[in-house]
C-alpha cells in the first residue's frame, strides 16, 4: 500500500475527496451568500432553510410525481427560487432601508419558520434520496475508488461555480449588477429596473442554494436540519473569503473543505473546528477577508 | 420639450426647492447658473427622480414625470450626467460605456463617441473607470449617455475642476450635440463658458428661479449676474 506522510495513501484520497465534496458545497453556499449580500446588503440567514428545501423539493418532485434527479436539478431551483422571489417581495424588500441587522434577524426568523414547517410535516429523522443509475457505482483512479457520485457532485458543483462568476464578471447583466452593487440609485437612473434586479438577484442566490441541496440529497439524508449543519461552516467560509467576493466565495470553499478533509486525516480532533481557526487567523491578519476589497 | 412648474424638493426635513420654474424647448441648450448651494443640482435630481421627495410637476413631451420611477423617467428619454460622474470603479471603461441601456433610437454610436472624445478609445481597455483621469472620467460619463438615444441630457457642472483644453473639448460636444438635435440643460458655476454653448440661463437662489437671461443680453447682464454669483 502506498504510504503518504506516514498515512495509508487510499485514506488520504479518500478524506481529500470528501474534503472537496463539503468545499462544493461551501462555494455554492457562500457564492449565493455573497451575489444576494452585494445586491441587497443582507446576509441571508435562510440560506440553510433553503438549501434543506432545495433537498426536499427533489425528494417530493420524485416521491410525489415521480419525476426524478435530472428533472429535479433544474426544477427543484426554479421552484425555490420562485420561493425566494415571494419572500423578497412580501418580506425582506421592506427592510432596505432599515439597517442590517434587521434583514439579518428577519431571515434568520424565516429560516427557523420553513425548517419547523419542514420538522412538522415529515419529521426530523431524514429520508434517503438513491443516488440516479447512472450515477452509482464507482471508479477505480488507480491510487483510489472514486464513487461517481461524489465525482459528478464536485464537477457540477465547480461548473455551476464557474458559470455564475462568468455571468457576474464577463456578461452585460453581470456588468449591471456590479454598477447597482456600487450605486443602484444611478444604474435605475439609466433606465434599469432595480428592485426588479434585486428581486431577480435575490432568487438567482435562492436558486444556487436549491441546486446544492438536490446534489446533496443522495449523499447527505434529506432533512429538516441538513441546512443548518452546513450554514455555520458556510458562513465561518463567507467571512474568510470577503463578504461580497465571487471568486473568493468559491476559492475559499472548495479550499476550507479540504484544509477539513486533511485535518481529518492528520489531527481528527481539530476536524470540527479547524475553519474556525483558519477565521479568527484571517480576521486578526486581514479583517476584510482573503479576497475582500477595501471599503 | 421639458416643463418644470412649481417644484419642490426635500431632504428629510430640509426643504430644498421651493416652487422651481422654468422650460426648456426642443434643441435648445439652457444653463441654470447660481451661487454653491442654490439648488441646481437638487434641481436636476428632482427632474430625473432621485431626491427622497419632491411635489409640484415636471413635464416631459408634455407626460407628467413627478410620481414615476427613475428607471421610468430615464425610459422615457432623460438622461442624466451626473456632479460626481458617476462612474463604476468594478465596471471596465468599455463596461461603463456600454451600461445604460438604450431608451430610444437616434443616439450615437460607439464610434461617433469615440471621435467625439478619441482619449476614449485609447482607454477603451482599462479593466476599472474610476482608474482615468477626472476628465476623462467626464468624457466617459457624456459618452455614455449620448449612446441611450436620450434627447433631453441634463449635464450637472461637466466642466468643474478640469484643464482649459478638456473644458473646450466638452464646449465643441455641447455644440456638437446641440446640431444633432439633442436638447441640454446644464448647470455651470462657469458663465464665461456657459456663454459659449447656451441659448438662454435661468439663475437660482435658495431654491428659486430669479431671473432668466438670453445669452445675447448676458454682456449687458454682467453686473447683474457678478451679483448674483456674488462673482
Ligand atoms: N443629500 C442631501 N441631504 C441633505 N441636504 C442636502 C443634500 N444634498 C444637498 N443638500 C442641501 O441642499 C442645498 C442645495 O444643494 P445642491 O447640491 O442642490 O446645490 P448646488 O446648487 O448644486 O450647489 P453646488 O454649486 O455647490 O453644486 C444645499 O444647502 C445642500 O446643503
Ligand atoms: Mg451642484
Amino acid at each position: 500500500m502506498i504510504m503518504i506522510f506516514g498515512i495509508p495513501g487510499p485514506l488520504l484520497f479518500g478524506q481529500l475527496l470528501l474534503g472537496l465534496i463539503n468545499g462544493a458545497f461551501y462555494a455554492m453556499l457562500s457564492l449565493g451568500l455573497a451575489v444576494i449580500f452585494g445586491m441587497l446588503n443582507i446576509i441571508n440567514f435562510a440560506h440553510g432553510a433553503l438549501f434543506m428545501m432545495g433537498a426536499f423539493v427533489s425528494w417530493i418532485l420524485l416521491n410525489y410525481l415521480g419525476i426524478g434527479y435530472f428533472p429535479a436539478l433544474i426544477l427543484s431551483p426554479l421552484l425555490v427560487g420562485i420561493f425566494g422571489i415571494v419572500l423578497e417581495k412580501t418580506v425582506i424588500s421592506r427592510l432596505y432601508k432599515l439597517d442590517h441587522l434587521y434583514g439579518l434577524l428577519l431571515t434568520f426568523g424565516l429560516s427557523l419558520v420553513i425548517e419547523g414547517l419542514f420538522r412538522n410535516a415529515y419529521g426530523s429523522s431524514g429520508m434517503p434520496y438513491r443516488i440516479p443509475d447512472m450515477l452509482s457505482g464507482a471508479t477505480n483512479l488507480g491510487f483510489m475508488y472514486m464513487p461517481n457520485y461524489r465525482g459528478w457532485v464536485v464537477l457540477a458543483a465547480l461548473t455551476v461555480c464557474i458559470a455564475t462568476w462568468a455571468i457576474i464578471e464577463k456578461t452585460s447583466l453581470g456588468a449591471t449588477l456590479r454598477a447597482a452593487t456600487e450605486n443602484a440609485p444611478m444604474v435605475q437612473a439609466f433606465g434599469v429596473n432595480v428592485p426588479r434586479l434585486i428581486t431577480l438577484t435575490y432568487a438567482g442566490g435562492v436558486a444556487l442554494a436549491a441546486f446544492a441541496g438536490v446534489l446533496a440529497a443522495p449523499i447527505y439524508s434529506v432533512n429538516p436540519n441538513m441546512g443548518s449543519n452546513f450554514i455555520n461552516t458556510v458562513f465561518a467560509v463567507v467571512v474568510i473569503g470577503g463578504m461580497g467576493s465571487i471568486m473568493g466565495s468559491i476559492v475559499t470553499g472548495f479550499g476550507l473543505g479540504v484544509v477539513e478533509g486533511l485535518t481529518k486525516v492528520f489531527y481528527p480532533q481539530a476536524s470540527a473546528t479547524v475553519v474556525f481557526l483558519v477565521m479568527v487567523i484571517v480576521l486578526l491578519v486581514r479583517p476584510r477577508g482573503l479576497f475582500g476589497k477595501a471599503a | 420639450m421639458l416643463e418644470v412648474k412649481g417644484l419642490n424638493a426635500w431632504y428629510g426635513e430640509s426643504h430644498i426647492l421651493h416652487g422651481v420654474d422654468f422650460e426648456v424647448r426642443e434643441g435648445e441648450v439652457v444653463t441654470l447658473l447660481g451661487r454653491n448651494g442654490a439648488g441646481k443640482t437638487t434641481t436636476m435630481k428632482s427632474i430625473m427622480g432621485l431626491v427622497p421627495r419632491r411635489e409640484g410637476s415636471v413635464k416631459f413631451r408634455g407626460n407628467e414625470m413627478v410620481g414615476l420611477m427613475p428607471n421610468q423617467i430615464a425610459r422615457a428619454g432623460i438622461a442624466i450626467c451626473p456632479e460626481e460622474r458617476g462612474i463604476f470603479g468594478s465596471l471596465s471603461v468599455t463596461e461603463n460605456l456600454m451600461l445604460p441601456p438604450i431608451v430610444a433610437p437616434g443616439g450615437l454610436t460607439v464610434e461617433e463617441i469615440y471621435t467625439l472624445f478619441p482619449n476614449l478609445r485609447e482607454r477603451a481597455k482599462t479593466a476599472h473607470g474610476t482608474k482615468l483621469s477626472g476628465g476623462e472620467q467626464q468624457m466617459l460619463a457624456i459618452g455614455r449617455i449620448l449612446r441611450t438615444g436620450a434627447k433631453m441630457l441634463l449635464l450637472d457642472e461637466p466642466t468643474e475642476g478640469l484643464a482649459p483644453v478638456i473644458v473646450q473639448q466638452i464646449g465643441r460636444t455641447i455644440r456638437e450635440i446641440k446640431n444633432r438635435g439633442f436638447t441640454v440643460l446644464l448647470v455651470e458655476q462657469n458663465f464665461r463658458f456657459a456663454a459659449t454653448v447656451a441659448d438662454r440661463h435661468y439663475v437660482m437662489e435658495h431654491g428659486k428661479i430669479v431671473d432668466m437671461i438670453p445669452n445675447h443680453l448676458l454682456e449687458t447682464s454682467m453686473d447683474k449676474l457678478h451679483e448674483y454669483l456674488g462673482v
